[in-house]
């Protein structure tokens, strides 16, 4: 493995190391001590404060809508890409991925431009009442849009690999095709699905840019954690938009240490 | 059963597919296709001189230059950047090396409005990184460098973990030739390795410009917002709706969407080229 001499193995080892530090290990530092720079009272009130607490519960119930749809949604997409020969396969593929190659922004925008009062839908929405944009399914939708692809695109290449001779034999041996898919295909990828699942979520709690365009920044009613975290940003409240932002980026490390676990059980399953 | 209109799939016997396909498509197509359809109509009512209108105007020609063009720099720092970390996660054993690794994926899971205020709190003239930058005379946040600090930032791991799996993939015996037939180490990487992970440096690079393109979250705070200076197509385009010229919204959004599909096209094509590559050689 080491053929390269000990003066260069130590030098790319420590510059690696120095630019993951600066790049990556000082922000990280920067939020937790941002967060506690005026003491641990002042950050756990931060936290449990109304319109913190109120935030806290929009993004987990955005989160919980936009990730159970797409986690039905990414299966069917892989059930009919995965086992079938059907033309147009690769097109397909390219369309889910498609929301991961537009801007978050336009990603909001496309819903304001939809169901917006000068939008396509938006006189006939006010006329009965629906309130999509600056309200909560504009939220969702915009999450939906932008986390599109993570299940489908975790799963597609898992189940290819696993090929379809299990269906096919359950079939022939009288299986429904719901009984098929879950007696034997869902107990095959139940890692994968939890992976695209965790990597969903974190996206979907963490979206900033498409909620901002939809949300119009209500507060204690139309503010996710991140826009929270902007809004007291911008006030120059910086320990309780760290504080804010802390719970982000704790999220984020649960995120990375599930992902690992994951990755080290599909490996040794 | 077998009806004409069938031809176009192989036959199975695992039932569920036009159900499977069809919810599939009748959800690509309200979460995906039909609102960005909307935008492409909307943009259709503008014309086409009044598309170009808005497009050419100084402010917008000016964030669009400012947003693809410091892409274009991220992407290529993190091509260096992401090769050296890649390299080392592959090759080498040392200690810390799984938390090095783990680190990679931060800016993946990390949202980010997070890394937007803690970077530029980080690079600020009174920060820890901002103050020492600024004993020489360097000015990071609130200016165009900082925005490019926060797309290295997001771009970094899109390189790391394309080239990681094409690297530790290169066949050993053939740089032990190559050493063997008296080639430097240099040579080796140059001749052997570099051509072997060469589409996956440049489908890297593509994702990371792709979304650096596009970012809004990380850049906004560190950036200062100044119109023709430090202001990002993205932001322009929420400028705009906050202004409600939704029409110059809509143009702005087209012209980053029609770049960003070449870009989608472009890293297809790499991968099919790094697909056939690895196949043949």
């Amino acid at each position: 493995m080491n053929r390269d001499p000990l003066p260069v193995r130590i030098t790319l080892i420590v510059l690696a190391f120095l630019v993951m530090a600066v790049l990556i290990g000082l922000p990280l530092v920067t939020v937790f001590a941002e967060a506690l720079a005026k003491g641990w009272d002042e950050y756990v009130l931060a936290l449990i404060d109304k319109l913190t607490l109120s935030a806290i519960r929009l993004t987990l119930i955005t989160a919980l809508i936009s990730v159970a749809i797409n986690l039905v949604f990414g299966i069917m997409a892989a059930w009919a890409i995965a086992k079938y020969d059907f033309k147009g396969k690769s097109f397909l593929i390219t369309l889910i991925d498609l929301p991961f190659s537009v801007s978050p922004v336009i990603a909001g925008l496309v819903f304001v431009l939809l169901f917006g009062l000068q939008g396509w839908l938006g006189p006939t929405l006010q006329g009965s009442g629906i309130k999509v944009i600056f309200a909560l399914p504009g939220i969702v939708l915009a999450t939906m849009f932008v986390t599109f692809p993570f299940v489908a695109r975790e799963l597609i290449p898992l189940m290819q690999e696993q090929g379809t001779e299990d269906e096919e034999a359950a079939v022939s041996l009288g299986a429904s095709g719901f009984q098929t898919f879950w007696r034997v295909t869902l107990p095959n990828i139940t890692w994968g699905l939890l992976y695209g699942v965790l990597l969903c979520n974190a996206r979907a709690m963490g979206e900033f840019g498409a909620v901002s365009v939809v949300s119009g920044h209500i507060r204690g009613k139309t503010n996710t954690m991140p826009l929270y975290v902007e809004i007291l940003y911008n006030e120059y409240n910086f320990t309780a938009a760290f504080a804010v932002a802390s719970l982000l980026a704790f999220l984020a490390f649960v995120t990375l240490a599930a992902q690992s676990l994951l990755e080290w059980k599909r490996a040794h399953s | 059963m077998t009806s004409p209109t069938r031809l176009w799939r192989k036959p199975s016997v695992i039932p569920g597919f036009g159900i499977t396909l069809g919810l599939t498509l009748m959800w690509l197509s309200v979460i995906v296709l039909i609102p960005l359809s909307g935008l492409v109509l909307k943009a259709a009512t503008l014309g086409f001189s009044g598309f170009f209108d808005t497009i050419l105007t100084a402010r917008v020609l000016a964030a669009l230059r400012l947003s693809f063009g410091l892409s274009l720099i991220a992407a290529a720092i993190n091509v260096v950047l992401g090769l050296l970390i890649a390299w080392v996660l592959v090759r080498y054993e040392f200690p810390l090396r799984r938390i090095l690794s783990a680190m990679v994926d931060i800016p993946f899971a990390l949202p980010t409005a997070v890394a937007g205020i803690a970077l530029t709190t980080l690079y600020a003239p009174n920060g820890a990184l901002g103050f020492l930058l600024g004993l020489i005379g360097l000015k990071i946040s609130f200016t165009p460098l900082g925005i490019l600090v926060a797309l290295i930032f997001i771009g970094l791991p899109f390189v790391v973990r394309t080239v990681e799996p094409v690297l530790a993939d290169i066949d050993q015996a053939t740089e032990e030739a190559a050493a063997c037939l008296g080639a430097t180490r240099l040579a080796t990487f140059r001749r052997i390795i570099l051509p072997a992970i060469l589409p996956a440096l440049l489908t890297g690079f593509a994702l990371a410009f792709a979304r650096a393109v596009g970012e809004y979250g990380s850049v906004i705070f560190i950036a200062g917002n100044l119109p023709m200076v430090s202001e990002i197509a993205p932001l322009l385009i929420v400028i705009k709706l906050e202004e409600f010229e939704y029409e110059q919204a809509t143009a702005i959004a087209v012209a980053m969407l029609m770049a960003s599909l070449l870009v989608l096209f472009l890293i297809n094509v790499l991968q099919a080229w790094g697909r056939k590559r690895q196949g043949t050689g």
